[in-house]
């Protein structure tokens, strides 16, 4: 186990895992509102990233290809953000 | 663990993928063409999530009835299958950069059935939504939850065509550690088409 964990990909693959769980999980009970939307997001936002970083390996590439990656992250989580925040009002 | 980090070192010519250790310069993993395309494809996503999401801005109480008839289960279930998928085809990378030559095609095809798997899971939801009449013409929320999931199964399946090329070359001995950019271009790829769902599922299936 410890060797597993010690490849980043074996370690974003759990919490990838673990996280889509979460997510299952407040569906299931019924989360809503304000609170539940920010969680979701942030949990998306934080997978993504691990997808980005670990599995398309852009952690060591061109800043540029990084920050064009996570800032496309960014910005869609903002958007859906700002439509529920419109849509809570 | 150390075999793999042994072999890495003895070719200078790749980076060692282990953690860890220090990267000798910047670089980006296959080809510049194919992040141009991942980038287009990203953009149009974003738009597509947009346009959802302010969609529902003005039909909240509609896309909050109809997203409860979603089943999440095969969603979260689909989440898992290409998280896993992608997983498998990181591992194909990593051992075509450490010259574990049988493992990549091993890896590719495992990564090959997740996606297989998605699209298996996906066909029996759009056969209970279709067999209940539901069309892309039900509502404006059906129209979305159509015409997103289903953008996204064609990209399902032109990933899949890539992990079916990239296995023949791998079965061939194309790819290690002397040349792992063909296949890093479509793992590249691969991964693009997991990201765009770890973003629609929640959006689509749980947010409300």
């Amino acid at each position: 186990m410890a060797t597993f964990l010690k490849n980043s990909a074996h370690r974003a693959w759990l919490v990838l895992m673990i996280a889509t769980g979460i997510t299952w999980y407040l569906g299931e009970v019924g989360a809503a509102g304000t609170g539940a939307i920010v969680a979701m997001l942030v949990i998306a936002f934080v997978k993504g990233r691990l997808v980005i970083l670990d599995f398309m390996e852009l952690r060591e590439a061109p800043l540029m290809w990084r920050l064009l990656l996570e800032g496309w992250l960014i910005l869609v989580s903002s958007l859906i953000l700002l439509a529920y925040w419109i849509s809570l009002k | 663990m150390h075999a793999m980090t042994t072999a890495a070192q003895s070719s200078p010519l790749n980076p060692p993928p282990e953690p860890g250790a220090a990267p000798a310069a910047p670089r980006l993993p296959g080809d510049l063409a194919i992040w141009f395309f991942i980038l287009a494809e990203l953009l149009a996503f974003a738009v597509f999530f947009s346009a959802y999401a302010f969609a529902r801005a003005s039909h909240v109480e509609e896309f909050n009835l109809y997203q409860q008839t979603l089943d999440r289960n095969l969603g979260a279930l689909n989440t898992l299958l290409l998280i896993t998928g992608s997983w498998f085809i990181v591992r194909a990378v990593q051992a075509a950069h450490r010259d574990d030559i049988k493992a990549i095609p091993r890896n590719i095809l495992l990564g090959w059935l997740c996606g297989g798997g998605f699209l298996v899971v996906k066909v029996i939801e759009y056969a209970a939504k279709f067999g209940a009449g539901i069309s892309m013409s039900t509502n404006t929320f059906y129209m979305f939850y159509i015409s997103l999931t289903f953008f996204h199964f064609m990209h399902v399946i032109l990933g899949m065509v890539i992990l079916t090329v990239l296995w023949f070359q791998a079965r061939n001995g194309a790819y290690g550690g002397h040349n792992a950019h063909g296949l890093e271009s479509g793992a590249a790829y691969w991964h693009m088409v997991d990201l765009l769902w770890i973003v629609l599922f929640p959006l689509v299936y749980v947010m409300r």
